[in-house]
């Protein structure tokens, strides 16, 4: 099915089914544990225990590898080291190397696999290697980089041609006549994915064919990218990744454990699973990247922006991605005078990837800070100020407009919620107790981004439907509301439907990323159900046009059949791919929200505590309110970590991530997440999908750190532009104790 | 891990016996460190000696009239009993301020006076530590310090004492009793029994190395209003940045000690004429030397602003907090 006209009325808008709170088909399996992640699969046989031996250097060669001591130690069946293997190809959109060669990029790149019967054997004697390196000089500090930085084109939004800066107007002319501006500089630091589900792959080997289970966001991609990395022919792989235990962007792509996992099965003629144990994790795969923001504003007296300039640095291993935290800023607020562009410095470092909203999450907690900032400079109420500058158009491609875009409405509809009105303008000026209180909002924007995406949907003998794709449930809520979409289209209900997921066998599907799971796989199945519908009109006889499927029946004028009568007849599938023609490059599609945030600062000790949050969001049809609502909060909570205390420590003179653990990286905990309050907004988007559903899992973290930062700021007049705000940037700014 | 052999004894002396003829024998109480440090080779012991048979688990009443806390008592049945919410609130709210309940049932007083420092060089085997490899050198010093110690470091260590539980009892001049292989008892004072690192900061504390905590001794009710303070980044299941522990009288005398600022729990007696003055002055002479980093230098400031949030809520109310 192509998609290249606005959706017309379809059997989605019954919504009998599809927008409803229907809770998660496959979370008994989850709670009672018969979910069986990648690490505990048995199909393949009992596998023995591989355990993966990182760099201790962060850039040079290793020498030598001398494993006679882990090979004698007990129950060890083989040690694969790096020296064993040419470097094997890296995955698309990816640096670092996954395995092989002498040459050590980055601390903690995969050197060994040392597989046992047991784990504790497999760490015990992983333990006994005796390595000689030859460590080499490394560039690990950002800022020392810059000035050998390289422009990052926005080539996901502009394509390969896409400017090095992207540029509207005079924006220096609008800055020096302006008069009110905003110059100011801004860091995000190194922070990572911290999924609760580690790294985990299972291969087997039958001659030539290898199946892998492993835990993937993205199986049409692994199963691209694992032959390339073993050098065997693409149909000799089989990927299944069923249960994800979150990805957060970690998972998009294979790491060392898949290419670890199949090389020492194969090389040991038994099946071999890996799982990469947290301290490795960190440091071995890929994080987000830090950012230095260089933002200025400019506006009028009356509050209207002239010029935005919105510059950043981010870092790489050579070859890799830059952190996009300037693209939003191309889309959220009108001005004539713009120019806007990232740059990547080379670094010594392990590889940054995407994580979750890529580019957005940090690039707002610079932006919607400057935004609170300028608010303040005219005097304005950051609502109005930010409804204000408001734009119906792509500022860059003034004849693009939105598909829907319903900013303002979230800002106004959250201000009534969230009480706005009870905010003091002038910050330091609301204590409770030994608390400064403060509020704080900010805007959200991510893209809606459409892939296509196929599915097959069976109508078995029995009556049942099965839905089946190599699309991901990473925690989303997939098979859900693919069941919700089928059942929809065929007039059943969810629980006549099963979902076969994350398996490479059945038809490629979006996979689960930049949020564009949800919208592009239900559109993959609903076209696949168009398909199962029209051949089942076919076998009665029915024009298809004018069939209508619901209570388990298909009606064609006062003819009725029930579908359990037409399944007896012999099972019947309709199978399909929805592809997306121009609409999205027509029509602007994007997610937006707004972010409230109250905050408590001890007056005394600097700490900072959410007391509330409010998030409201317009990201089309919401498909499910339950597991949307869990996506957003979700986002929120990361928000929080980000905003207050996620920070993957660098040190500067060795060259890795300290605080490589997850004592050591702190996220929130259950006691620093409050109520978190969430609106959808019901605006189907027509130009978006068949379904007119939008994504929203990386939504609910956009905009929710800065509207943080924003309150601590209003809570205590301390303006903290380096994240993440710690009570010891604050501390010095507090009230002194004899004001207490 | 290493491969180790163990025993499970019925009687202190069994243990103390097996610690003094096996070199390389470690006790297994709660084992939430040790079985941590030994899946990272950071302890590797050569045989374990699981002491949780052992008949100390009891709280009882001294002739003194303080009480007497065996070794094996949890942390949890420590904070929550009556005796000890009623007349040493401190203990109670310095041990629920730290870990999990899931952690706080399997850790044991004395075990949690033994845990180890959590600094993360200490715990990453790939780089140099002097507590973990003595002469590899310390990478703390020019690294990721924010967390460590500012006052009672060497050159070769600043790591910090991590636990809540032994600030409170610094605070209540607790005595740790032990018995060694020869069924010596002694007493020490918990002032005495953490050590500084100087030259040889794998050495912790001043245990010998048959000796096995019986008991902790605390003293008879100090009375007054008893305080926790626990300042961290996240609101729950954090070490301190900084902590403080207080026991406040109306007539402004009391006792103060600190937590998550040196390598052992952080009392300076001469500091606590000063609370008549302020809390910057307490502070000032508690922490007289200390030589943070530029990374935790905020820990002197914020021990003054905890000290004073303390001062303050005590002048607030009656309630306890």
């Amino acid at each position: 099915m192509r998609f290249d006209e606005p959706a017309l009325r379809n059997p989605i808008d019954d919504l009998t089914v599809f927008g409803r709170p229907v809770a998660r088909i496959e979370g008994p399996l989850k709670v009672t544990g018969a979910a069986r992640y990648a690490y505990e699969r048995t199909e393949l046989g009992k596998a023995a225990y591989g355990v993966v031996v990182g760099a201790a250097i962060p850039k040079g060669r290793i020498r030598a590898i001398d494993r006679t001591a882990a090979l004698a130690s007990p129950g060890v069946l083989g040690v694969i080291t790096t020296l064993d293997h040419d470097r094997l190809p890296t995955a698309d959109m990816c640096a670092a190397t996954l395995f092989g060669g002498d040459v050590i990029q980055h601390h903690h790149q995969a050197m060994a696999v040392v597989v046992a019967d047991t784990f504790e054997q497999a760490r015990a004697a992983s333990r006994l290697l005796s390595v000689t390196y030859e460590r080499a000089e490394g560039r690990f500090v950002l800022a020392d980089e810059e000035p050998r930085a390289e422009a990052a084109p926005d080539t996901e939004n502009g394509g390969p041609d896409a400017p090095d800066i992207d540029v509207v107007g005079d924006f220096e002319a609008a800055f020096r006549a302006a008069l009110v501006r905003l110059e100011q500089t801004y860091t995000t630091p190194y922070e990572s994915p911290a999924m609760m589900e580690p790294h985990a792959s299972m291969a087997a080997w039958q001659g030539d064919h290898v199946t892998i289970w492993t835990s993937n966001q993205m199986v049409n991609w692994a199963v691209r990218d694992i032959p390339r990395a073993l050098g065997i022919p693409a149909e000799n792989v089989r990927v299944l990744s069923p249960y994800v235990g979150g990805g957060f962007g970690a998972k998009l792509f294979i790491r060392c454990d898949v290419v670890l996992a199949a090389l020492a099965a194969r090389a040991l003629g038994r099946p071999v699973k890996v799982t990469l144990h947290r301290p490795v994790i960190f440091n071995n795969t890929s994080h987000r990247s830090a950012t230095i923001q260089r933002i200025r504003l400019a506006a009028g007296s009356d509050g209207k922006l002239t010029g935005i300039s919105h510059r950043g640095l981010s870092g790489n291993l050579p070859g890799g991605l830059a952190e996009m935290a300037t693209s939003q800023t191309k889309l959220l607020y009108a001005a004539p005078n713009r120019e806007i562009g990232m740059r990547m410095a080379t670094l010594d470092l392990p590889e940054s990837n995407f994580m979750r909203a890529p580019g957005e999450a940090p690039g707002l907690m610079a932006l919607e800070v400057a935004m609170d900032e300028m608010a303040e400079k005219l005097a304005m109420d950051p609502i109005a100020f930010r409804i204000l500058n408001d734009t119906p158009v792509d500022p860059h491609v003034p004849n693009r407009r939105f598909s829907e875009r319903h900013l303002a409405e979230c800002l106004r509809v959250g201000a009534e919620r969230f009480g706005w009105s009870a905010r003091q303008a002038r910050p330091a000026g609301v204590r409770d107790g030994r608390w400064l209180v403060g509020m704080g909002v900010a805007s959200a924007i991510r893209n809606a981004i459409p892939m296509s995406s196929g599915a097959r949907v069976r109508l078995e003998r029995s009556g049942r439907l099965t839905v089946e794709t190599d699309m991901t449930d990473i925690g989303t809520g997939t098979y859900t509301i693919l069941a919700q979409t089928a059942a929809e289209m065929l007039g059943v209900t969810p629980a006549d439907v099963g979902v076969t997921l994350g398996d490479s066998n059945l038809p490629r599907a979006a996979g689960s990323g930049g949020q564009w799971g949800a919208a592009n796989a239900t559109g993959g199945v609903f076209a696949a159900c168009v398909k199962l519908r029209e051949a089942i009109a076919a076998r009665l006889g029915f024009p298809a046009a004018q069939c209508t499927f619901a209570d388990h029946h298909v009606r064609s004028g006062n003819d009725t059949t029930s579908l359990a009568e037409v399944a007896q007849r012999g099972e019947l599938i309709g199978e399909d791919l929805i592809e997306f023609g121009d609409l999205g490059k027509r029509f602007q599609q994007s997610t937006f929200g707004a972010q409230f945030a109250e905050v408590g600062v001890d007056a005394f000790t600097g700490e900072i505590r959410v007391r509330r949050m409010l998030a409201v969001c317009d990201a089309g049809r919401i498909i499910n309110p339950v597991t949307a609502r869990s996506q957003v909060i979700g986002g929120m909570t990361m928000g929080i970590g980000a905003a207050l205390m996620e920070d993957l420590g660098l040190d500067a003179k060795r060259g890795f991530f300290v605080n490589h653990d997850m004592a050591g990286y702190e996220v929130p905990v259950h006691a620093d997440v409050p109520h978190l309050d969430v609106v959808l907004l019901d605006h189907p988007d027509a130009l978006a999908s068949p379904t007119k559903a939008k994504g929203i899992g990386e939504l609910g973290m956009c905009g929710a750190a800065p509207a943080i930062a924003n309150a601590v700021y209003n809570a205590t007049g301390v303006r903290i532009r380096n994240y993440p705000i710690t009570l010891d940037k604050l501390l010095h700014e507090l009230p002194p104790l004899s004001a207490l | 891990m290493r491969a180790f052999t163990y025993q499970r004894v019925a009687a202190t002396a069994e243990a103390t016996a097996a610690l003094a003829r096996i070199p390389g024998a470690k006790l297994l109480a709660g084992g939430t460190n040790l079985l941590d440090l030994m899946k990272l080779e950071i302890e590797a012991p050569t045989h374990l000696i699981d002491i949780r048979d052992l008949d100390l688990a009891r709280i009882e009443d001294t002739a003194a009239g303080g009480l007497r806390i065996g070794a094996l008592v949890s942390n949890t049945d420590l904070a929550s009993d009556a005796r000890i919410k009623r007349h040493y609130p401190v203990i109670s709210r310095a041990i629920v301020s730290g870990a999990t309940g899931q952690l706080r049932n399997k850790a044991s007083t004395a075990g949690n006076l033994l845990q180890r420092n959590r600094c993360p060089y200490f715990y990453d085997t790939d780089q140099p530590c002097n507590k973990r490899l003595p002469g590899s050198g310390c990478s703390a010093i020019d690294g990721a310090s924010r967390g460590l110690a500012v006052i009672g470091t060497s050159s070769a260590c600043i790591a910090t004492y991590p636990g809540d539980l032994a600030v409170a009892l610094r605070l209540l001049d607790a005595e740790i009793e032990t018995v060694d292989a020869a069924g010596r008892t002694r007493t020490l004072p918990i002032a005495d029994f953490h050590r500084l690192p100087g030259d040889t900061p794998q050495i912790e504390t001043a245990l010998q190395p048959s000796e096995l905590i019986t008991a902790v001794i605390l003293p008879p009710p100090l009375g007054g209003r008893h305080f926790y303070l626990k300042v961290r980044d996240r609101a729950s299941y954090a070490f301190a940045l900084v902590s403080v522990a207080a026991v406040l009288h109306p007539d402004r005398t009391g006792r103060i000690a600190f937590g998550g600022v040196a390598p052992k729990p952080w009392r300076v007696e001469q500091a606590e004429a000063a609370l008549q003055d302020s809390a910057e002055a307490v502070v000032s002479i508690a922490f007289d030397g200390a030589t943070p980093t530029e990374q935790n230098a905020f820990k002197v400031p914020l021990a003054a602003r905890a000290l004073a949030s303390v001062i303050a809520r005590a002048r607030e109310s009656s309630d306890a907090v």
